[in-house]
């Protein structure tokens, strides 16, 4: 067992894990933060997608041991039923999701997409990498890692259209 | 309540909150993270334990040992289950393998073992160090090699008859002024739903609970206690959450006997999830199809005689894709014929997956739809509506469709997609790299009705309170359930609860094969008309007089609170929706029109779905913001099946080989753009008090078709075996 | 997975040096492959060494007016690095044409080339497979081999390279630098670090035990037109069936390389010499020697065709 030290949702925990405990299963299975989901478990559809230090990430495809010392932010820490995120409550509004399974992951992702469009990364479809505009062809290819198998994807662009008080619903 | 003459004017019609747009009230929770999945229940099952299944290396053979010692010797493992230690074990009513094979192994990835252990490493891990020798007896895997070989299955499964005649098919067909006469071919398809199969058990004596991820309720209740071999009395399940199903969660599948098998040996709770790439060869696929299709029409496209014959296999045991379902009722024509045969395969086990038969059965049909219109000179959308038919033309005018829409959606659809602009010729369209075309197809699935249960109660603070054990697979099922309770009782939707997917509730329909809402909320409706009876008579009000509404019972001008009525008790009531015949009486059925607009590269045949659109036709529309997600979803995996989806067979090893998500590729985003429904205006008062139909699988329902059409308008390549990938696109303009 | 112990890296040559003298010792960077097959036990690691403390993750011009990228920078990162856009636009679009977001912000520059393939029989530990288990035959050879590779294949393997980014960095001549176990440092040119499997398949990497990548860098920028293309089965989040990484430069020299279609980043000095001959010539020269089967032999001509299309985009432009 390592010693490690994790801020979750702001809240640091001293643990203890075995080396091959997934941030995944870290969550969901020790911490029972079990917003974030396990769809496959191998970085194939992202419904464990978490923020660690500000990045958006798969948490199956990482060691909980790897991450001393970092800050996490799950669904959980995004808001609650009482105080939602805006995006959270975008989701909603826009009926973004419909078996909520993937929903954790697409809203992490979301949240981290309009960040990355901000911070000026570009993507796949950017067509001129110096400019990189909010566009629903950007959300779409940003957001092609979270996959729903419902298939509310234009809901979920229109939620992050909302959000981002996006020209286009 | 028995439901056997069209309804007539009831509290629905009201419509104050049924047939509005309402977020889900189960919205929250899933935005959230909070809502708990079977896999998640910390709270009502702490200490679980851990199980890994073990999957069969071979597609059909024996096991001629088994060697558990580095197992059961690794760190933390707390027991294993194996056919040799689990008991007698039955086999469920609709399961066709048994869940746990040994020493007999029927397919590939059967379950063989469960490794239980105190950490999910731990189990994980140690389920490698069990060895397994196998006998493998080889098998049939190949579809199209045993097609010759294929039978009549047996009469009385799902989807009726297997074979169905009128008039003189060959003859007209013989004589027809224009022809189609075509093979289609469909893959093996995976439901790929986001949670995986996942289980918690834990006994108490000798009563077993199950947190399951299971989309029918009762039916899975019975196949673990005949699995079991216990009482149905001593098993609950509780399925408030489900990640997706789309089939694959209708059966008491391995996660959940192997959990309580697990859970019985270590005497402690034991959770199970399957690893995605054991779900397509552990679990049920919708089955590979070869199809042909055989339409006579006069010159103007009418059609005189209509032939689909269906080829699929399965296990020993298994039963046929029914694909030839949709053309015994879409189309006119004097003489037709369907039939299905079935061969024997050694593959995973086949079963239903979003509109088992249609799904697939309309990629076929409404290709052929296509090359029809095309033989005639007639337009697509035109040659739909020239060929409607109002009756079953199975069995004549005396059986009257309830309600069918299908030239509506079709006139209304292409206006809006703007059809009008479409060139009939293929090829002529260029917009850049972009060669561009569009396609339509019909929507076709059949309404099925099944009784459904519910309890309703108030409580002192007027609080109603709906239990069924119905279940929510992402359908909208809360909200649509909470919107007939409150439209019933005269509430608003704030004050209604509803609780779900708990065998201690009543028996519902549960979901599947789009029965669920049309069906769930009947039972609701049931229920709550014998609340609504106990409420008058306790305030001493006619029923037949008494309003609902505000939260009051209304007499004249008198009035009194639900909740003064309910006092501290609460008064609850409880009913089922039964359906006598009419369904029989009339055809049911949900209609729809696809239309799509494709690009494909003039030099790499990618194919880029630019826009869909559809309107359909699907009785009352209870919430027509889920609604419309549970069409566009399906829309999108109709998109799959036409582009992407396939599980590759390995003849020899007799597996399906992409069997993870990096390799059977479902839609994602970027494959997404516009997605436009509309629903036309209908009442069905010969399914249901609701005057609703189903609405989950109709818009998968044609949806591939409409790309298909779309790509050979586009291009003027037909392809006719499923997807419609690069390379075959390639393969065809070359030739 | 099987159990491992962990340490953290404190120095590239004590990394080596240690992954040298500890049998079964294994780096971890991003992790987003090698947890991947470690979870299937595909990889079998007993030690895993995370060097991610090590801070590679600077890009620096060299002095010969190159750019030395750190082992340790992320895929997001190398990107969106401002240089890299503009004087090195191919390797920004292969990077991005790969995977998703959430997998780029973790891989890494050195994890990305030591990626291993997507072939299915090497996933599915129950099958035949030469690379994952040495001898035990090949289960692609005569099954499901649509996606897998047509050149540079042997008897005992035909698995596909299925990195982009490695696709443009063959087509820029990076080198890759590393540090042995020994302290001694090397450059390793891009076209000699992937080894082709012939009878060794399990053989990856021109790597000596212990050795880790440390940057890699990049000759000084080439101008012209950069273009990825990347042919796949759906819009984004999947692996290549046939993607081509070129530059069109200014006065007719071009430069071409390929991924989906080779045992390893593909590039022929004889379609480069073709440039000027157009598409069909390109693609004639680049597929010399392939050896298809069935499911993937239309992997030809769809490299013919993607090589038609970005010569009409490029002729669109000019």
């Amino acid at each position: 067992m390592i010693p490690v030290e994790l801020t979750v949702n702001g809240r640091e925990a001293h643990l203890q894990f075995d080396p091959r405990t997934s941030l995944l299963d870290a969550l969901r299975e020790h911490l029972h933060l079990t917003g974030t989901k396990k769809g496959c478990d191998h970085g194939q559809c992202g419904a464990c997608t978490v923020i660690v230090e500000g990045r958006r990430i798969n948490s199956c495809l990482t060691l909980a041991v790897m991450h001393d010392g970092e800050a996490i932010t799950t669904i959980e820490g995004l808001g609650t039923p009482d105080k939602l995120h805006p995006m959270q409550r975008a989701f909603i509004t826009h009926d973004g999701y419909q078996c909520g399974y993937c929903t954790p992951g697409q809203i992490c992702s979301a949240v981290a997409v309009l960040e990355e469009i901000e911070a000026g990364i570009p993507s796949h479809v950017t067509d001129d990498l110096d400019k990189v505009a909010l566009t629903d062809a950007e959300l779409r290819e940003r957001m092609s890692g979270n996959i729903c198998r419902c298939a509310a994807y234009p809901n979920i662009i229109a939620a992050m259209n909302d959000v981002a008080g996006g020209a286009k619903a | 309540m028995k439901f056997d003459t069209p309804a007539g004017l009831n509290p629905i019609d009201k419509g104050r909150v049924v047939g509005k747009a309402h977020d889900r009230i189960d919205g929250a929770a899933k935005v959230t993270g909070t809502a708990p999945y079977a896999y998640e229940r910390h709270d009502a099952a702490p200490n679980a334990a851990y199980g890994w299944m073990v999957g069969s290396g071979v597609a059909r053979g024996r096991i001629a040992a088994m060697d558990l010692r580095a197992a059961e010797a690794a760190p933390g493992v707390l027991g294993i289950v194996t056919h040799a230690n689990a008991g007698k074990l039955g086999k469920g009513n609709m399961n066709t393998a048994p869940l746990l094979g040994g020493p007999q192994i029927d397919h590939y990835d059967q379950a063989v073992a469960l490794v239980i252990a105190d950490t999910f490493e731990n189990a994980r891990d140690a389920a490698k160090l069990v060895r397994i020798d196998y006998t493998s007896e080889g098998g049939k895997f190949d579809l199209a090699a045993e097609q010759a070989n294929a039978v009549k299955p047996p009469e009385g499964g799902f989807g009726g008859s297997p074979d169905t005649a009128v008039g003189d098919f060959d003859g007209a067909f013989a004589k027809a002024a224009v022809k189609v006469d075509q093979n289609y071919s469909t893959p093996d398809h995976s439901h790929a739903m986001l949670e995986p199969h996942a289980s918690t058990a834990a006994w108490n004596g000798d009563k077993l609970t199950l947190w399951t991820s299971n989309q029918m309720i009762a039916w899975t209740v019975g196949d673990v206690a005949k699995t079991l071999g216990i009482p149905k009395a001593n098993v609950r399940l509780v399925s408030p959450y489900i990640g997706g199903g789309f089939g694959a969660k209708l059966f008491l599948r391995a996660d959940a006997l192997l959990a309580a098998l697990g859970a019985r040996q270590v005497g402690r709770p034991v959770k199970v999830a399957l690893a995605r790439h054991q779900i397509p060869n552990n679990t049920t696929h919708r089955p590979a199809t070869i199809q042909r299709i055989r339409i006579g029409a006069d010159k103007d496209g009418v059609i005189d005689a209509i032939g689909h014959e269906v080829w699929s296999g399965d296990l020993p045991g298994g039963g046929p894709e029914t694909a030839a379902q949709q053309t015994r009722l879409l189309y006119r024509g004097a003489n037709r014929m369907t039939a299905h045969r079935l061969a024997t395969l050694n593959l995973p086990e086949g079963n239903a997956m979003r509109a088992p038969g249609e799904a697939v059965g309309l990629l076929a049909l409404e290709v052929a739809m296509d090359e029809l219109a095309e033989a005639c000179g007639v337009d697509p959308v035109e040659l739909r509506i020239r060929n409607d038919v109002q009756y079953d033309p199975e069995a004549g005018t005396q059986r009257p469709f309830s309600s069918r829409k299908l030239v509506e959606c079709m006139r209304a659809g292409a206006e809006r997609f703007g059809w009008n602009k479409r060139q009939e010729k293929p090829g002529q369209v260029r917009d850049g790299r972009w060669m561009v075309g569009m396609g339509v197809a019909s929507a076709f699935r059949n309404n099925l009705v099944g009784k459904s249960g519910a309890r309703i109660g108030v409580d002192a603070k007027g609080q109603v309170i709906v239990e069924t054990d119905m279940t929510d697979i992402g359908t909208g099922s809360y909200t649509i359930i909470a919107q007939t309770a409150a439209e019933m009782m005269g509430v608003p939707l704030e004050a209604v609860t509803v609780r779900l997917g708990d065998s201690r509730f009543p028996v519902s329909a549960g979901s599947g094969g789009q029965w669920g809402a049309n069906s769930s909320t009947a039972g609701v409706y049931a229920a709550a008309m014998a609340l609504r009876a106990k409420l008058a008579e306790k305030a001493g009000y006619s029923v037949d007089q008494a309003e609902f509404e505000e939260g009051l019972i209304r007499h004249e001008n008198k009035s009194q609170t639900l909740a003064a009525l309910a006092g501290r008790e609460g008064i609850w009531a409880e009913d089922s929706i039964e359906f006598g015949d009419l369904d029989k009486r009339y055809a049911q059925a949900t209609f729809g029109a696809h239309f799509c607009e494709v690009g494909v590269d003039m030099d790499t045949a990618e194919v880029r779905i630019r826009r869909m659109g559809g309107a359909f036709a699907a009785g009352r529309i209870l919430n027509p913001k889920s609604a419309r997600s549970q069409v566009i979803g399906a829309m999108t995996m109709g998109a799959g099946s036409a582009l992407m989806e396939t599980l590759d067979v390995d003849t020899r090893f007799g597996f399906f080989v992409n069997h993870d998500m990096a390799e059977y590729l479902v839609p994602v985003h970027a494959d997404i753009p516009e997605q436009d429904v509309l629903f036309i205006e209908e009442l069905d008062d010969k399914s249901s008090p609701m005057k609703a139909k189903g609405v989950g699988e109709l818009g998968i329902c044609g949806a591939g078709a409409a790309v298909a059409n779309a790509i050979y308008n586009a291009t003027g390549i037909r392809i006719r075996d499923y997807p419609l990938t690069i390379d075959k696109l390639l393969k065809a303009r070359a030739a | 997975m099987k159990p491992f112990t962990y340490s953290r890296a404190t120095s590239a040559q004590e990394a080596a040096k240690m992954a040298a003298s500890t049998q079964g010792a294994r780096f971890i960077a991003g992790g987003t492959n090698l947890l991947d097959l470690m979870k299937l036990q595909i990889e079998t690691p007993t030690h895993l060494i995370d060097v991610n403390p090590l801070k590679l993750d600077q890009i620096e011009k060299t002095t010969d007016g190159g750019l030395r990228i750190g082992a340790l920078v992320r895929n997001t990162d190398l990107a969106a690095d401002k240089v890299v856009r503009r004087d090195y636009g191919v390797l920004s679009r292969a990077l991005l044409s790969g995977a998703s977001g959430q997998l780029r912000n973790k891989a890494t520059t050195a994890g990305n080339l030591l990626q291993r393939t997507r072939c299915p029989y090497f996933y599915d530990t129950r099958m035949p497979c030469n690379k994952r288990k040495p001898g035990s035959g090949c289960g692609a050879l005569q099954g499901m081999s649509r996606n897998l590779a047509i050149l540079g294949v042997s008897d005992a393997c035909i698995a596909q390279h299925p990195s982009d980014m490695a696709v443009a960095m063959r087509l820029l001549d990076a080198t890759v630098d590393t540090v042995g176990a020994d302290g001694a440092v090397r450059s390793i040119p891009i076209a000699d670090f992937h080894l082709l499997p012939g009878d060794t398949p399990h053989v990856e990497a021109a790597l000596k035990a212990g050795e880790i990548i440390t940057s890699v860098t990049l000759p000084k920028p080439i101008g012209g037109t950069h273009v990825y293309r990347k042919v796949r089965d759906r819009s984004s989040y999947a692996f290549a069936l046939v993607s081509v990484a070129a530059v069109f430069g200014k006065n007719g020299g071009s430069r071409f390389a390929f991924g989906g279609i080779g045992a390893k980043p593909w590039r022929t000095v004889d379609a480069d010499a073709a440039a000027g001959s157009g598409a069909k010539a390109v693609a004639e020269a680049a597929l010399a020697g392939a050896r298809t089967t069935h499911h993937n032999d239309f992997k030809k001509k769809l490299v013919e065709q993607t090589l038609t299309s970005l010569y009409r985009q490029k002729e669109a432009r000019a």
